[in-house]
Order: structure tokens, then C-alpha cells, then sequence
């Protein structure tokens, strides 16, 4: 009953704080201020979404931020998605006390089938995204994600295939490198690191953005290759 | 559409609530997952399809299946909560 | 009636932040901790979303039926929540491991019990 009460407390607070915070939009004047605010706040927004089509090529402006404008702040984001794939493969990988786990039952035939029929257009689903991450809402983050649970359909559906992690160690380390790469490219070519150093192409078709794409698709490989060793880990099926 | 976003807030709140009530593991990671999901339809409703798109695949799928795995491997049952 | 649309977000981000805060500061089981952490990275990720959302917006993504830079909303906290998000299920997978590891060395996850965890 305390809890409940607290429980409750906590969330009239919640609708305080939002009132203040969104006072702004109450009013003649507050919506003025609002307004002004609104114009304020969205600056740097606004430079992007003015320029940025000519500037980048790629229609999907959120993509062009994370891999071009931001795209410094993408490459500490997918060190730190490594660092803690490789912290958990090494919590998680000491030989002694693993208990005897109860081996499954091996799936249907059915679900076995099922799942070997779809797991190919899981990936083909995913690919399409990270490739036409410039265009569509979309990108290398939810394709790889969207790889890494098709790998998870394998897992659940495919008992005794285990998957293997030295494929899932080639493909980020590879992706990883060329991202790297690409971005030193743009160092060398252009003095500043990610510079979009490829033509642009006509805007709105699938060559287009330079090296926005590429990037992208290097993203989309990096990521689903270190869930799904993330996924390998921790059920417990990676040797 | 303003009284379908509200719905999904309120929903996006009462599924955190049980997420922060259940004593069964299992589903507060359901509801969790809930709650994942009310907000990736609210990150579509603020113009972010992007983050809805990544919320909806690693919020409600991925981030669910590592909760059960951790679960599987250890206890499902919150115990001693009423003790205290 | 439009003028109420942000104020609504901004009671979901805010309650969710609260709700993760008071599963992190009561629950003593280790799971639930992280659950409650869970809870309060979608509500930041939800409140950096709705600060950047302008009033009557179209999505930051240019089509051949839109080719008009006014009024997109903020593409900048659209990105950095797209990473964030990332980040936020990589770290709670590390977390989950070092839970595992806790169980498997004190057979609890009750943090009152273990050793060592308790301040």
C-alpha cells in the first residue's frame, strides 16, 4: 500500500514537471514565446535540414547526420558497442562452475523448416534497410538489428545449429575496419576526418551520397555481427 | 489524434507501472516491452521514424529475448518482496 | 487542442524517467534494478525526441513529393537518440552478464545479501 502510494506520488510529480516544462505552450504569449523558442532551438536543425541535401547528397537527413555531421560521435558510439560485446564475451566465457545445462528437445520439422525458410529474408529485410538507410527511414543501426534477430529466429528455432562466433568476429572486425578507413580517406583527401569525398550523384536515387551509404552499410554489418555475438554469448551456444 | 497519442501515453505508463510491480521477472520484461513499443508509435507520432524504426526492433525484440536469456540463467521469481 | 499534443509527451517522458528512478532506488533484486534502468533510458530517449519536435512538423527525410526544407523537426536529437538506443541495449547486455556472473558466485540476486554490493 506504501508503494502504491509513492508509486502515485511520484507520478503527480512527473505531470508537475511536465506543466512547467511545457508552460511555454499555454497562452497568447506563451505560444509568442513558444514560437520564438521553437525557432531558437531548432538553428543548427534547421542549417542541416536547409543544406544538407546539396551538401551530402542523401535524402534521409538523420542519416546524414550520423555519418557525416556527426559522424565522430557514430564512431565513439560503435567503440563503445564493441567494447561491451568484448566485455561480455570475456564475463562470460570462464571455463569452470558452468552448470549442467538440460539439453532441448530439437524443434519440430516444421518450425525447423519454417525457420530456415525465413531467416533468408530476415537478412534480405535487413540489408534492404542498412542499404537504403540514405533514402528511407531506416539505416545501419535498425538493419543490424533487424539481422541480429534473424539470427535470434535461428537460436530459437534451429536447436543443436549452433552459431558459430568466429564468422560474427570476421564480419565486425572487417566493418569495423572500413569504416575507419573510409573516415582516414576523407583525412587524407580533404584534411578533415569523414569528409564526403565521393561524387554525390543525382539526390534521391540509390547512388547517391557519396560515401554515406558505404558507411552505412559498414554500420549495418557491424552491428548485427556484434548483437548476434551478444545474442551467441549469452544463450549460452557460443563455444 | 490527439486523444489516440494520449491513449498510447496513458497505456506507455500503466504497462511501466506493472513493469515496475510485477513480482514475476517474466512479466515486468513483458511489459517492458510494452512500453518499448507505446513509444516507438509516439516517436512515429513526433516525425522520428528513424528512432521509431530502431525503438520498435532493439526496444521491443531484442532488448526482450536478452531479458529472458538472463532469466533463464538465473531466477524468474523476485523473492522476499513482501518480507520487507 | 494542438497546443496540448508536446505537454502529453513530456507526462509520458517524465513519469517513465520517475518510474525507472523509484525501481532503481527500492527493488533490491539485481534484475530489477536493470529493468528500472531500462525504463529510464527509453524516457530520456523520449524526452530528447520531443524537445527537438516543432509544432505541425514533417520528418527530416526529403522524397520526390517533399523537397522543402521548412518545417522538418530537428534531425540532430533524432540521431543522437538513434545511437543512444544502441548503446543503452549493448550496456544493458553487459549488465545482464555481470548478473549472471553475481548469481553464479552468490546464488541470490538479492542485493541485501551479497556482499560486497551493499552500501
Amino acid at each position: 500500500m506504501r508503494r502504491l502510494i509513492s508509486l502515485s506520488l511520484l507520478l503527480i510529480v512527473a505531470l508537475g514537471i511536465s506543466l512547467c516544462f511545457s508552460g511555454a505552450y499555454f497562452g497568447a504569449e506563451g505560444a509568442n514565446r513558444a514560437g520564438k523558442l521553437a525557432q531558437d532551438r531548432v538553428n543548427f536543425g534547421q542549417r542541416y535540414n536547409s543544406r544538407g541535401l546539396e551538401e551530402n547528397g542523401a535524402g534521409n537527413i538523420v542519416a546524414s547526420v550520423v555519418v557525416n555531421y556527426r559522424g565522430f560521435d557514430t564512431l565513439g558510439e560503435v567503440t563503445v558497442l564493441f567494447i561491451a560485446a568484448v566485455g561480455l564475451a570475456v564475463v562470460l566465457s570462464t571455463r569452470r562452475e558452468k552448470p549442467a545445462r538440460v539439453r532441448a528437445e530439437p524443434a519440430s520439422l516444421v518450425v525447423f523448416t519454417g525457420c530456415r525458410f525465413l531467416f533468408p529474408l530476415i537478412l534480405l529485410l535487413g540489408s534492404y534497410i542498412f542499404i537504403h538507410g540514405h533514402l528511407t527511414p531506416g539505416g545501419g543501426f535498425q538493419g543490424g538489428a533487424v539481422v541480429a534477430s534473424g539470427f535470434l529466429l535461428v537460436y530459437l528455432g534451429c536447436r543443436g545449429k549452433g552459431l558459430r562466433s568466429a564468422g560474427f568476429t570476421v564480419t565486425e572486425s572487417l566493418s569495423g575496419l572500413a569504416f575507419v578507413v573510409l573516415a582516414l580517406v576523407g583525412l587524407a583527401v580533404g584534411g578533415s576526418l569523414l569528409l564526403n569525398f565521393l561524387p554525390k550523384g543525382s539526390a534521391l536515387t540509390l547512388f547517391s551520397g557519396g560515401v554515406i551509404p558505404i558507411i552505412y552499410v559498414a554500420i549495418g554489418l557491424k552491428v548485427g555481427s556484434e548483437l548476434g555475438s551478444i545474442i551467441a554469448n549469452l544463450s549460452g551456444e557460443a563455444p | 489524434m490527439i486523444i489516440f497519442q494520449t491513449f498510447v501515453v496513458l497505456v506507455m505508463i500503466v504497462a511501466a507501472v506493472a513493469a515496475a510491480r510485477f513480482g514475476d521477472l517474466l512479466n515486468a520484461v513483458i511489459a517492458c516491452a510494452l512500453v518499448s513499443l507505446m513509444a516507438s508509435i509516439i516517436f512515429y507520432f513526433l516525425q522520428a521514424p528513424d528512432v521509431a524504426m530502431a525503438e520498435a526492433s532493439i526496444g521491443a525484440g531484442l532488448t526482450t529475448a536478452i531479458f529472458i536469456f538472463a532469466i533463464n540463467r538465473t531466477v524468474r521469481y523476485e523473492r522476499n518482496e513482501k518480507t520487507d | 487542442m494542438s497546443l496540448l499534443s508536446p505537454s502529453i509527451h513530456y507526462v509520458g517522458c517524465f513519469s517513465l524517467v520517475l518510474i525507472g528512478l523509484y525501481v532503481v532506488l527500492v527493488k533490491p533484486n539485481l534484475i530489477k534494478v536493470i529493468i528500472g534502468i531500462n525504463l529510464m533510458d527509453t524516457g530520456v530517449n523520449l524526452f530528447l525526441v520531443t524537445v527537438g519536435y516543432i509544432q505541425g512538423g514533417t520528418a527530416p527525410i526529403f522524397s520526390e513529393a517533399a523537397r522543402q526544407p521548412e518545417g522538418m523537426v530537428d534531425p540532430v536529437p533524432q540521431a543522437l537518440v538513434l545511437t543512444a538506443i544502441v548503446i543503452g541495449v549493448s550496456v544493458l547486455a553487459l549488465a545482464l552478464a555481470l548478473t549472471i556472473r553475481v548469481y553464479g558466485h552468490y546464488g541470490t540476486l538479492d542485493l541485501r545479501k551479497i556482499k560486497g554490493l551493499r552500501w
